[in-house]
């Protein structure tokens, strides 16, 4: 019954996001992240600078964009691991100006990397349960009397294994996380980041170096985060991907959205799909061939709207 | 040649006060580098600050031995955190850089002309062992069937083995613990550990503070066998000698330091006392022409280096060491 109530939720919210208009910066009906006119330059590259973004919660949301448009570079700003020259952003309503990484994490907002970080010389398992939040065995002196972080422990790990199980690492439980292939460190890191449960889990490039075969499942790794209630934020340039799981789009382009909307509204924009997924895609543009490009989306952005 | 000499000799310093002082310095640097990843090269001047710190309390200002025990403590604390606030947020390659600075400022400090009267200059301190020799048990040498200890060597080396299982006992109980799990997460990859909701910084600092009460107490058990303490005691050579002493034994492991000690002071013995044998007399083992007893001096160290750097090609991991966590280095 629980289990169903989520999932009906997780379905309104996606529902929820048919009135929402399809333009840079619209809003939306339940936002769990909120970002107002945030810039982040380095020397004389701005690179990010964005002035209004809402995150449905409950749904997948995919940033994309063609190299260097700031796609990272926003998440670190988001996540705390970078400070913008300005701007605000808030999570479920907490302004998180000046927060550091780590208290943004605990507050439930938890990033993956582009180049996983998976911690080589522990073994899987440890990995693991370092991702549990608020641990007593975790302050030093508590740390040396077993007895007062033993049942946390214990139950951390039940979690650990069932995560391990749904990730299909559970053979891999007692080998060195260094040992694992690129995908299975794909998935190890999700599983890890599950373990502090977060609201909002954010992947970057989740797909980058899989094999095809990890890919079907990594998606359907995807998918249930959001059908177990959580808000799902992701950059990837896999398109396969982005078409197939997400329920609305980002598009980011120097530094900037240059577009926003579900999935088949985005790609339909004959603009985008000229300038960031079509035949182009894997080509360098020259800065006039982009410019070019992002006034079109603009304009064709500003028709759709009307 | 008496090799009966030469072996008690060896194993009178592998089990003497000395090596313990190294064990429980190459135990700090295990907690700071060989778990948490914290390049530390100034374990000379946690020593130094825990020498100097209880003599001289004792010798310069007349306060009593357990005063100056707090005061060593105390003075560790304050180095650490000097030391960490301002590099623990940069990358561990300037943590390297301030701590062979700072112990160097230590040693130059102490060792000043203008504060003679403090620290005693390049005499250093020495007096301050009284409280200590007064609670010996020992009335006679020790008497250990491989070697014997004069009373007080006895007595220091005592302090200094219950010392070195106190510390070895604390990092056991730390590093099977969650906060373990943590330190030892952020010496691989301290993004990914931040990015889980942990305090890196506190956790880098605690790991310092504690390494550094490790060193500070070498420090002490160091200045009481010597019954004095002299700036050149804790020169840079000091830190690296605990570092062999840590790669030999093995990094990121509880008896590491303990072994690599014992088997670095027993190899460094030996080798000295045979040269020393080899090169005495009318009728050296070694010719003249070959070798004098001054060069031999010096063939301990060249020959203990060679050991090393061999260990480190065919054993890089240490004794204890695992040979597949060296083979993984992926990130």
């Amino acid at each position: 019954m629980a289990a169903e109530s989520v999932l009906d939720k997780s379905r309104a919210a996606r529902a929820a996001l048919d009135g929402v208009a399809n333009e840079p910066g619209a809003s939306k009906p339940d936002p769990l992240l909120v970002a107002d006119d945030i810039t982040r330059a380095f020397g004389g590259l701005k690179a990010v600078d964005i002035d209004h973004l809402e995150i449905q919660r409950g749904v997948i949301t995919a940033l994309i964009g063609p190299n260097g448009a700031g796609k990272t570079t926003f998440f670190n700003l988001l996540t705390g691991f970078d400070q913008p020259d300005s701007g605000t952003w808030s999570f479920n309503g907490k302004s998180l100006k000046g927060i550091p990484s780590y208290r943004v994490a605990r507050l439930g907002m938890i990033r993956t990397f582009q180049l996983t970080k998976v911690l080589a010389k522990l073994t899987v398992i440890e990995n693991m349960r370092l991702g549990a939040k608020g641990q007593r065995g975790e302050s030093m002196l508590a740390a040396m009397f077993s007895w007062i972080w033993r049942t946390e422990e214990t139950s951390n790990t039940e979690r650990a294994d069932s995560l391990l199980g749904r990730f299909k690492l559970d053979t891999k439980r007692e080998d060195f996380a260094g040992s694992l292939s690129g995908g299975q460190r794909k998935l190890l890191e999700m599983a890890r980041s599950l373990m502090a449960d977060p609201e909002l889990i954010m992947l970057d490039e989740p797909m980058a170096g899989v094999n095809p075969a990890l890919k079907q499942s990594l998606l359907g790794h995807v998918k249930s985060l959001r059908d177990e209630g959580r808000t799902v934020f992701f950059v990837e340039h896999d398109m396969d991907m982005v078409r197939d799981i997400s329920d609305w789009v980002i598009v980011m382009a120097q530094g900037r959205i240059v577009a926003e909307g579900t999935p088949s509204n985005v790609m339909a924009n004959p603009a985008v799909i000229d300038a960031y997924l079509g035949a182009h895609h894997d080509s360098n543009l020259s800065v006039e061939d982009e410019e070019a490009r992002l006034r079109r989306v603009r304009e064709n952005q500003e028709t759709a709207g009307e | 040649m008496d090799w009966g000499f030469i072996l008690s000799e060896a194993f009178s310093a592998a089990f003497g006060p000395t090596a313990a002082v190294f064990a429980l310095a190459a135990i700090g640097l295990n907690i700071h580098f060989g778990y948490t990843g914290l390049l530390n090269f100034g374990q000379a001047g946690f020593m130094a600050v825990g020498a100097y710190g209880l003599a001289t309390s004792v010798q310069t200002y007349g306060l009593s031995f357990w005063t100056g025990l707090g005061v060593a403590c105390c003075a560790s604390i304050v180095l650490a955190l000097l030391l960490g606030i301002p590099t623990l947020r940069l990358r561990a390659d300037y943590l390297a850089i301030a701590t062979i600075g700072a112990s160097e400022i230590i040693r130059l400090t102490v060792a000043s002309d203008s504060l003679l009267d403090t620290f005693g200059g390049s005499n250093g301190r020495s007096g301050f062992t009284g409280t200590f020799a007064d609670l010996n048990p020992f009335t006679d040498s020790l008497d250990l069937g491989l070697f014997t200890l004069r009373p007080y060597t006895a007595w220091v080396a005592l302090v200094g083995w219950v010392l070195v299982a106190l510390a070895c006992l604390i990092t056991w109980a730390l590093m099977r613990s969650p906060w373990g799990r943590v330190v030892k997460s952020i010496r691989e990859d301290e993004e990914a550990v931040r990015s889980l909701g942990k305090n890196v910084f506190a956790y880098k600092m605690q790991s310092l503070v504690l390494g550094g009460l490790f060193g500070s107490m070498a420090g002490v058990v160091f200045a009481l066998d010597r019954s004095a303490i002299i700036p050149s005691d804790v020169a840079t050579d000091t830190t690296f000698y605990a570092y062999a002493v840590l790669l030999l034994g093995g990094a990121a492991r509880v008896f590491g330091p303990v072994v690599g000690s014992i088997l670095f002071y027993f190899v460094l013995i030996l080798l000295g006392t045979f040269f020393a044998q080899a090169t005495r007399g009318d009728t050296p083992l070694i010719p003249d022409w070959l070798m004098t007893s001054q060069q031999s001096a010096i063939m301990r160290f060249i020959l203990l280096g060679a050991i090393i750097i061999v260990l480190m090609v065919y054993r890089p991991q240490g004794i204890f060491g695992d040979r597949r966590e060296l083979a993984i280095d992926g990130r």
